[in-house]
């Protein structure tokens, strides 16, 4: 069962057509997955542009009269839409209102802040899927990693480096703890992983909450809020670039992070397991793989990486003391950035950094153009929905099929295989 | 016949031994040990004195039963004394092999949930009991519609991880219509070609595209909540009187059913989405396992292959029941604003929908265990704020998390390793 929808048959290749080298080329780059990738971009955008100037008052009011005077219409669209796009650039990637590059890249920065928990759990949900496991539990794993490296951030007073590192270890153990109890669950007893995850999902918030309003639990101390202390300085990851700058070394992590999950998925002989379980697992059970040791290994290690999002979130995002709101819904932003990175490492990166920019421009958007920050929502789930069906961006750009030769039926003994085995 | 005698006369030397498959699964008695020994030792053992009190029927019953006292140390020490019993039965009866009847578990979940009750209640307020069951089938009905729009989409092939967009989308379009038209019924019907349409994408995707199923799901979902709450801010809440402000439907008695005791209030007292719920469990159960369309429903996905062999479309089967499953969980969302709240407000479904795909998975793709899982989130969701209102003990979070931990334990421990439909999550690629 490899690509065969994707590739021509062998035996096919003989009759190809001799092309130019130039129309080659051409044909190899509009077909391949970068352009699918950024036309599908393109096209999430133009479907948002579309629903900021429906729903923009100043289309509206220009639309009334829209036979005696179109112009005033389409220059409402251009408005609303340009407005909001560019203040979706400027919020993340660079300010041209500002004088020089200094204060100008400072988006970028909030962009590569917004993206490090986004990255961290985001790697931790596609390792997962790459084991064939379906992780929706990062919420969960966030809060329970964002309490336990709370905790020990306020509540010990420990020198600067081991501080943060012990807190740091404190929300990885706690991310893996939660995950693993899924591996564990779903090894030892076959519960189905999307149920317990969602499940714990729920157990960890009521739980978080509990410890936050109860005093002398997780409760700031002559508070009356459900909320925590505030970390002490000795647990906060330092600014990368100085005070002026929102990036900490939590981004130096992350891409240690990547690295680590690249190793483990792509070198590694454990790496190796899991993607075979991925990918079979009765055929890995048949080849000696324990599978149910390993569905435990992938969820410590994919709840370990989700920890880093949660530990990151109190060590770096939020530093004065947490609400039982502290994942933010990385967890659930997670599955997304996984799917967009299509679970590889490297993907993942790039795909949560895309996201980290929506988000910091999003509220750029919404503060200075009215545009409310869900249409970021609309737009990323369109770019995954997209970049997942590779013909529609295709037909809609009207772009030639990726195989070099005119689309044949398959014959028989080359014919793709149903997917119906058991 | 040569090979059988000479297979018969080698058990001389080694006498065969008949293979029995005594499969003894001890996840049920370990875990209903568990609870047992935790009845005894928190509420019977440690247990609160005091006296609790059940009201049984509500005020304007024709039929009154008087409020049942009942001492609490006693009360618990003996329940919480029988539920020791059934584990150890349950125990002798796994040691021989024996199966667990299903009926065990439910009266050990009935007699944990009474102990529970009496010791959580004692010198308390008296619990409304009538009370507690019409506000747990309330917080069902969307959960209910849910699942079954769940099974009916993976019983065809086709994960569905939408619920909770299919929900949502009924709830905003279902306000958006009945209150721009004034009628609700219309909201019910746009409600449901809402849900239609986001089955529409997730059938095309998976099924056109051979996009992965979970991933267009989840993907869904994130749209659903992108579009509403978009929408929501830029349309609804600014017109809120003309677009936000549905007719929500009112509460029909059922003439003579409703003045049943405590069966009445919970069942026959509610609005025309309750009883339609009821009609649809039916249905669809009788529809599924007793039908034309329910056995080529359930080949499709158990075996596209075979369905394909014997002439069914396996595509456009899939297409039009995941369609058909959309149009009942966005019929259930409908009553997120219609039935209960009234108007849409952001994320008004609150992960409901994946509560309905547990209660899929834990009903096992069936309609009717389905239903029942179903009924038991919201029951235990109702017991909280009910248990809350009489101001008992129990901090409220962790009564908020019991069905969740339910749910773990059940899934693990009696449920186990489940199988879905065969072929459910995988594209059908006609070869």
């Amino acid at each position: 069962m490899t690509d065969s929808h994707l590739s021509p048959p062998v035996g096919a290749q003989p009759e190809t057509p001799p092309t130019s080298r130039f129309s080659g080329v051409l044909r190899e780059i509009t077909t391949g997955n970068a352009v699918i990738s950024v036309l599908a971009v393109v096209l999430a955008l133009v479907v948002g542009g579309i629903l900021i100037a429906l729903t923009d008052p100043g289309v509206k009011a220009a639309s009334g009269y829209f036979f005696s005077r179109p112009a005033d219409t389409l220059q409402a669209i251009w408005t609303s839409v340009s407005g909001a796009y560019v203040a979706l650039f400027q919020g993340s990637i660079y300010n041209f209102g500002r004088p020089d590059f200094a204060t100008g890249i400072k988006p970028f920065t909030e962009t590569l802040s917004f993206a490090t928990p986004l990255i961290a759990a985001g790697l931790g949900v596609a390792l997962a899927f790459r084991v064939g496991l379906f992780n929706i539990g990062g919420r969960g794993q966030m809060l329970i990693a964002a309490a336990a490296a709370g905790w020990v951030g306020y509540s010990f007073d420990i020198p600067f480096p081991l501080h943060l590192i012990v807190a740091l270890l404190a929300g990885i153990a706690g991310g893996a703890l939660w995950g693993g109890i899924v591996g564990l669950l779903k090894a030892r007893t076959g519960a189905h992983e999307v149920i317990v995850t969602i499940m714990l999902n729920y157990v960890a918030y009521y739980l978080i909450a509990y410890l936050l309003r109860t005093p002398g639990l997780l409760q700031a101390k002559g508070s009356s809020n459900p909320k925590s202390p505030a970390m002490k300085t000795s647990a906060i990851f330092p600014d990368l670039f100085g005070p002026n700058y929102n990036i900490t070394i939590g981004f130096l992590l992350v891409i240690v992070a990547t690295v680590f999950v690249w190793y483990l998925l792509n070198r590694s002989s454990l790496g190796f397991k899991f993607r075979a379980i991925g990918e079979n697992p009765h055929a890995a059970r048949v080849a000696g793989i324990d599978v149910k040791n390993m569905y435990v290994y992938a969820m410590l290690l994919s709840g370990g990486l989700i920890g880093l999002a949660g530990a990151n979130q109190v060590q770096a995002s939020i530093t004065t003391g947490f609400g039982s709101g502290i994942d933010a819904g990385i967890g659930f932003d997670a599955i997304t950035v996984a799917l967009l990175g299509r679970s590889k490492p490297w993907g993942v990166f790039v795909a949560g950094i895309l996201f980290g920019a929506f988000k910091a421009g999003g509220f750029t958007m919404q503060a200075s153009q009215g545009v409310p920050i869900e249409i970021v929502l609309v737009v990323q789930s369109l770019i995954v929905l997209f970049i997942a069906a590779p013909p529609l961006v295709r037909a809609v750009f009207r772009l030639p099929a990726p195989s070099t030769v005119p689309r044949t039926r398959p014959s028989k003994i080359s014919g793709r295989k149903a997917v119906v085995t058991k | 016949m040569t090979t059988v005698t000479g297979n018969q006369s080698v058990p001389s030397s080694a006498p065969i031994v008949l293979e029995t498959a005594a499969v003894k699964n001890w996840k049920a008695p370990v875990a209903l040990g568990f609870f047992a020994i935790l009845a005894l030792l928190l509420f019977g053992i440690f247990g609160r004195s005091g006296t609790s009190t059940f009201r049984l029927s509500t005020d304007t019953d024709f039929f009154q039963i008087p409020v049942i006292p009942v001492d609490a140390r006693p009360a618990s020490l003996v329940t919480s004394v029988v539920l020791v019993l059934i584990a150890a039965w349950v125990t002798t009866l796994v040691r021989r092999a024996r199966r667990v009847p299903l009926w065990v578990i439910a009266v050990f979940a009935v007699l944990f949930l009474f102990t529970f009750l009496v010791w959580a209640s004692a010198g308390l307020r008296s619990i409304p009991v009538a009370g507690l069951l019409v506000g747990a089938v309330g917080l069902s009905v969307p959960l209910i519609f849910g699942a079954l729009g769940g099974v009916i989409s993976e019983r065809v092939g086709v994960v569905n991880v939408a619920i909770e967009g299919q929900l949502l989308a009924g709830a905003f379009v279902s306000a958006l219509v009945a209150s721009a038209t004034r009628v609700p019924l219309l909201g019910l019907l746009a409600a449901m070609v809402a849900g239609m349409l986001v089955s529409f994408v997730l059938a095309a995707f998976s099924i056109k595209y051979f996009v992965d199923q979970v991933i267009v799901g989840v993907v869904l979902n994130v749209l659903v909540i992108g579009l509403t709450s978009f929408l929501y801010s830029t349309l609804l809440s600014p017109n809120q009187a003309t677009l936000n402000s549905p007719e929500r439907f009112q509460r029909i008695n059922i003439p003579v059913l409703s003045e049943i005791p405590i069966i009445g209030p919970t069942l026959f007292r509610q609005t025309v989405i309750v009883y339609i719920m009821y009609v649809a469990v039916v249905v669809i159960w009788y529809s599924l396992f007793h039908t034309k369309w329910g056995l080529r429903l359930r080949s499709s996905g158990e075996h596209p292959q075979a369905a394909d062999t014997v002439g069914i479309n396996v595509n456009r089967t899939r297409f039009w029941n995941v369609s058909l499953a959309g149009a009942i969980a966005g019929f259930g969302g409908a009553y997120f604003t219609l039935g209960s709240v009234g108007g849409f407000s952001k994320e008004m479904t609150a992960g409901a929908g994946f509560i309905a795909l547990a209660a899929v998975i834990f009903g096992r793709w069936d309609p009717i265990r389905a239903t029942l899982a179903a009924l038991l989130f919201g029951f235990a969701t109702n017991l909280q704020s009910v248990l809350s209102t009489i101001g008992s003990p129990v901090p409220s979070e962790f009564m908020l998390m019991l069905p969740y931990v339910i749910t773990i334990f059940a899934v693990a421990g009696l449920v186990g390793s489940v199988r879905g439909p065969a072929a459910s999550g995988k594209p059908y690629v006609k070869g």
